[in-house]
């Protein structure tokens, strides 16, 4: 779960990590009333979960009521890579004397923590890797065991982080490394972390991802998911429990297990196809799950066909073909529908749908036919 | 031979007296893995249709002789499970929960490691030596014995390919389902370093998908270590960056872990790739009938 900027420094401010004061605010009056506590300048910041905001014209100064009026109403609403800005997070300007990058992430190849730290701060992670590799500063944490401060002081002496500063910075380099660990963080990135002239260190920012495995341990962050998905079929998928991913196209998808709907995705796309959706109907699916997998793929306009590849293991064939022909008088279904079913209970599976005798219903045997047929009544 | 399960199996099931831990352990007895115990904390004495339940993995260990440990406890209590099967003294711990918190992972990664012992999964299906034993929830009907070692991240994609293989009178000395999470106990090149060790494997299918760089360090770990053919297939050659593909580990993020610079990878250390599940079995017979 990827938390916005205002939570994560709410996270931050809850861990002793010094971040400048802000308000959050959905309505351009609640930006007014927040800017005019905090004083001017202050800066009104979209609130999304994708970077380069500031170049998309969401993050603007404002020096007095009638600019932090109009940049609000500016931002609000705004469109930032396929993000709608909902939040804005308002803050006091702060008065920046060095722009430095650090980060914790996951190193999923060593199966360690991996602290980083450079002095080139406000660029990409890639612009600084590619740039000036020497520039970013590694060091991996030890399993069980806090980042060491003498080691992230190494770290801040490496980076060649302003003498003056390397303590403070070195300081919330370990405080990262137990936010990491407190709240299951697999990635906390701060860019900038900012030197003010009164050689304050601060987080201007704050990009964290919580691991959604251990949600159940950190009830207090359920109230940040509750951010409403603001793609319609996404939101309702959520509401019944399903894995489902929103893409472009028009062949809506429904695999069980995630490699084989993965791999279900690209045998349509390389049939010429425009896959819909990524929808894993899990192991074991029973009938009900089916009916509401496919209430979710086909309530996208756009989708004019859909594709079931099913090899059941620990799923039963013909609890899918139930769920079929539940949904298709469920929801009165005329799209086609392409069937693929292999694995466990298939011959029921397709016997039942045979003597259901649904008009709308294909059957394959195979899945690259299968891939084949679904692309050819999709765009038919 | 074979490798990780066999004939020399004796499995004790962590969470056997669970809905599904009683199914899928009788479901591995049945295919005649040797099941010799159950645990779960407060059961022991107690039995699942024959099969002696005890309090700890370790009474199972001094009791009944288990050497390989299985466990299908609930994610928040799966890594504890885990941490205790390390410790019990069996050489091998096969974790096919979903959803343990990769921090947990992170510390019982190194704990097995540091033990010697072999961890595979968590989040996985399990291992199956068609013919020998089965411990986890592959279907082995899809399968039968053979040369062809199987490893791969993904259950559904694996028994589809499997499929293909008999289908095409191929067969399989071990299918291992390494798992999907971002931190597993073993990556394709231990499993890889195993196969090429089997005397009873003669080629090897690796099913990859996108997410971290298993699958180039595998590329490069193939060009160096192993003699036996390899053939791949990856998955997820339309995923979105940054949308999790179902599989914890199925993220793209910046520009590494695409689908395509996985099969680049391997290709440029000239393991040839299928572009479906497919066409990797067929490259898979067609090398095997060479």
């Amino acid at each position: 779960m990827d938390l916005l900027e205002y939570q994560g420094k709410q996270l931050f401010a809850e861990h002793g990590v010094a971040t400048p004061s802000g308000i959050h605010a959905t309505t351009v009056d609640e930006a007014v009333a927040a800017a005019e506590e905090i004083g001017y300048p202050c800066v009104v910041k979209a609130q999304v979960a994708i970077g380069k905001r500031g170049k998309a014209g969401g993050i603007k100064i404002a020096a007095d009521e009638a600019e932090a009026r109009s940049h609000s109403e500016a931002i609000l609403g705004m469109d930032i890579r396929g993000f709608t800005v909902y939040d804005l997070w308002i803050e006091g300007a702060s008065d920046i004397a060095n722009e430095y990058y650090a980060s914790v992430i996951l190193d999923r190849s060593e199966k360690k923590l991996l602290a980083m730290l450079s002095r080139m701060g406000g660029m990409d992670v890639e612009e600084i890797a590619e740039s000036d590799p020497a520039a970013m500063v590694k060091r991996h944490i030890e399993p069980g065991a806090p980042l060491d401060l003498e080691v992230a002081r190494e770290m801040a002496y490496e980076a060649q982080i302003d003498d003056d500063v390397v303590d403070g910075v070195a300081e919330m380099l370990v405080q990262l490394g137990e936010v990491a660990i407190a709240e299951d963080a697999t990635l906390i990135e701060i860019n900038p972390l900012i030197v003010t002239a009164e050689r304050e260190v601060v987080a201007l920012d704050a990009k964290i991802t919580i691991d959604g495995n251990a949600m159940f341990r950190h009830e207090e962050l359920a109230e940040f998911s509750d951010k409403s998905p603001q793609d319609p079929q996404e939101a309702m998928a959520k509401e019944k429990g399903l894995t489902y991913v929103k893409l472009d196209g028009n062949v809506g998808i429904l695999g069980n297990g995630a490699g084989l709907c993965m791999s279900t995705l690209d045998v349509v796309a390389q049939a010429g196809g425009d896959p819909a959706n990524f929808l894993d109907a899990g192991g074991g699916s029973k009938a009900e799950a089916i009916v509401d997998a496919l209430e979710v793929i086909t309530s996208d306009p756009k989708v004019t066909a859909v594709l079931f590849n099913i090899f059941g293991g620990i799923t039963r064939c013909d609890e899918v073909a139930k769920g079929i022909i539940e949904a298709t008088k469920q929801i009165g279904l005329t799209l086609p529908l392409v069937v693929r079913l292999d694995g466990t209970n298939s011959e029921e599976g397709l016997e039942l749908l045979a003597d259901a005798g649904l008009k709308n219903l294909h059957n394959e045997k195979t899945m690259l036919g299968a891939a084949a047929r679904v692309v050819e009544l999709a765009n038919a | 031979m074979a490798i990780i399960i066999d004939n020399d199996t004796k499995l004790v099931v962590s969470g056997l007296t669970g809905r599904e831990g009683t199914f899928h352990g009788l479901r591995n007895r049945d295919y005649g893995t040797d099941l010799v115990a159950g645990v779960t904390p407060g059961k022991g004495g107690q039995d699942v249709e024959g099969v002696p339940v005890f309090d700890s993995i370790k009474e199972a260990v001094d009791e009944r002789g288990a050497n390989t440990s299985m466990v299908f406890v609930p994610a928040r209590f799966a890594a504890a499970a885990i941490d205790e099967a390390i410790d019990s003294g069996v050489d091998t711990v096969i974790a096919i929960t979903e959803g343990i918190p990769v921090h947990d992972m992170l510390k019982t990664y190194w704990k097995a490691r540091e033990a010697g012992v072999r961890l595979i999964g968590p989040n996985c299906p399990g291992v199956l030596s068609p013919g020998k034993a089965n411990v986890g929830i592959i279907p082995a009907q899809f399968f039968d014995p053979g040369s062809i070692g199987v490893v791969s991240k993904s259950g559904t994609l694996t028994y589809q390919i499997g499929n293909e293989l008999k289908h095409a009178g191929a067969g399989n000395s071990t299918i291992v389902g390494i798992g999907g999470d971002p931190i597993v106990g073993s990556d394709f090149i231990d499993v890889l370093t195993l196969f090429e060790e089997d005397p009873e494997t003669e080629m090897i299918v690796m099913v990859g998908e996108i997410g971290g760089d298993a699958e180039e360090r595998a590329a490069d770990f193939i060009a160096e270590n192993v003699t036996k053919p390899v053939v791949g297939y990856i998955a997820g050659f339309t995923a979105p960056p940054g949308k999790q593909m179902g599989h914890a580990g199925a993220i793209i993020s910046g520009s590494s872990g695409t689908a395509q610079a996985k099969k680049d990878a391997l290709e440029a250390k000239g393991v040839r790739v299928g572009t479906s599940p497919t066409e990797a079995a067929q490259i898979a017979v067609q090398i095997l009938n060479d």
